[in-house]
């Protein structure tokens, strides 16, 4: 038995307003383990990433309990890397927010920077390298404060599809590489199949868990660029799309 | 990066040449233009075409500037107006600026201050000036206060404005740092509004001109803007187009000097 990283149990929330309240999150439970990669999806606006807020400790659910076994490290849809910060800057931004900037930070920062190729534009601004350098800067960025449990919401949603192939498929080698457990909530199936080894459908608003998929893909690499070819992709797709039940 | 790597191709350089000769052509036009109005003013004087004696004549003025530097009482004036100017100015972006710090720190204050802020923003400032003289006597006091008074309101609603407008998620991103609100103010809400900051800066030098001169015409015993008032009760026309004459240029220098600050400072766009 893995260790369990994050735990939600009956996880409900309401949001509210002056016109009332509205049922967002309904009786949600699943188990993340160690190691393990969770895809969430769902129809858009169904509170997929109220769910990662929740995760993060950055929204308090109304109902249930949550456990999150170590440290949490969190993507946005957007690199929001702040243009008046050189990159060097941008990624020591979460260290400096923690007061633990040391010569150890700065070494594995200057490790990580080498080793994603970005050494060479440390002291280049944001708006002076690509898109793909953005996203792996922001990565570098969460990396800095050594998380446990990566948190993507829509993390590559903002790039253009070849870009967001080759981005997702490095971040997600990189996720592996260091043995890191996360939570990916996308709206994109294909995506989410790749990368996930457990897919979580949601309903639409209020929220509530459809069915978990197990996704076991034969392919000789397990990347989310190789396992595409695998004849099981196009099955787990057909089966998630009928799960979603999109009307347009 | 890239074109400087590669050798710069004929047509290239066409096109460099060209732009280069646009600009060239668009300085010597701006200055001929200055130069073709001093001297239709002055041939104009001087053929009587105008009465010298309520145009003034930039020689005229020439003749002005050297007498009233050899008292240096000119000096004294401009020092007067630009000290006042730019104490007024200080004040009112400074208060300006943290008096939107605490709006944008706390709902609570702000939603009590909205209506306020909308009646002293409509209110011309300068039918404050006789309750300033009342208060403060004829010193420089009042007039400080004028040019203060003049950008304080517009600074404190731009700003908070610009506050608000600051992307949702980076201060989302800081969260998940576990950032605390003062940390959110320093790292994020403040260098996120540079541009808007240097743009209230801009508008406010400009205000606090505006504030200082009028301050003057009510009360003053010197400046440009007693200089100008005086000049014109007793009818020396010479030394209210010189004086609005030295105005601008000062203001011109302010703007420019604060346009190369902010080139400075916003390094990263």
């Amino acid at each position: 038995m893995r260790k369990v990283m994050v735990e939600l149990s009956n996880i409900s929330l309401n949001y509210h307003t002056i016109k009332g309240e509205t049922e967002a999150i309904k009786d949600v439970s699943f188990d993340v383990c160690e190691g393990e990669f969770v895809g969430v999806i769902g129809p858009s606006g169904c509170g997929k990433s109220t769910l990662l807020s929740i995760i993060a400790g950055l929204l308090k659910p109304s109902n249930g309990s949550v456990r999150v076994n170590g440290k949490v490290g969190y993507m946005l849809q957007k690199d929001h890397l702040f243009e008046w910060r050189n990159i060097m800057q941008n990624v020591l931004l979460g260290l400096e927010i923690q007061n633990t900037v040391n010569e150890n930070s700065i070494k594995n920062i200057e490790d990580l920077l080498e080793r994603y190729g970005l050494s060479d534009f440390k002291y280049h601004y944001p708006n002076q390298i690509s898109g793909g350098m953005r996203q792996r800067a922001a990565l570098i960025r969460t990396l800095a404060l050594k998380p446990d449990i990566m948190l993507l919401d829509e993390a590559f949603s903002a790039l253009d599809y070849q870009t967001r192939l080759a981005i997702s498929d490095e971040v997600w080698t990189i996720l592996k590489n260091v043995k890191k457990t996360a939570v990916i909530v996308t709206h994109d199936i294909s995506e989410a199949i790749a990368m996930c080894d457990r897919i979580v459908v949601l309903s639409k608003r209020p929220a509530v868990v459809k069915n978990i998929y197990e996704i076991h893909l034969t392919c000789d690499l397990r990347s989310p660029i190789g396992c595409r070819k695998a004849p099981e992709f196009k099955e787990y797709f057909n089966e998630i799309w009928k799960e979603l039940d999109v009307h347009v | 990066m890239y074109e400087a790597t590669q050798k710069i191709s004929k047509e290239h350089r066409e096109f460099l040449k060209k732009v280069k000769r646009k600009e060239i052509a668009i300085k010597i036009t701006q200055i001929s233009l200055l130069i073709a109005f001093f001297a239709l003013w002055e041939i104009a004087g001087r053929l009587k075409l105008i009465d010298p004696f309520l145009f003034s004549q930039p020689s005229r003025m020439i003749k002005t500037i050297i007498n009233l530097s050899k008292d240096g009482s000119l000096f004294t004036h401009i020092w007067v107006t630009l000290s006042e100017t730019l104490i007024g100015f200080a004040l009112g972006t400074f208060s300006g600026i943290v008096i939107a710090v605490l709006l944008w720190w706390s709902d609570f204050a702000s939603k009590v201050a909205e209506p306020y802020l909308i009646v002293l923003n409509s209110l011309p400032k300068i039918a404050l000036g006789p309750i300033f003289i009342v208060w403060m006597g004829n010193g420089e006091a009042p007039i400080i206060t004028m040019g203060l008074a003049i950008s304080l309101i517009v600074t404190i609603i731009s700003l908070e404005t610009g506050f608000k407008q600051v992307d949702e998620d980076k201060i989302k991103l800081l969260k998940t740092f576990g950032a605390t609100k003062f940390q959110i103010l320093t790292k994020c809400i403040l260098p996120a509004s540079i541009p808007t900051i240097m743009s209230a800066i801009k508008i406010n030098m400009g205000l606090s001109w505006v504030g200082v001169i009028t301050g003057e015409f009510l009360v003053s015993k010197a400046g440009l803007g007693y200089l100008i008032v005086y000049g014109g009760q007793v009818f020396k026309l010479d030394i209210v187009m010189t004086s609005v004459l030295i105005l601008s240029i000062l203001a011109a220098l302010m703007y420019v000097l604060l346009v190369y600050i902010e080139k400075k400072i916003i390094k990263w766009q």
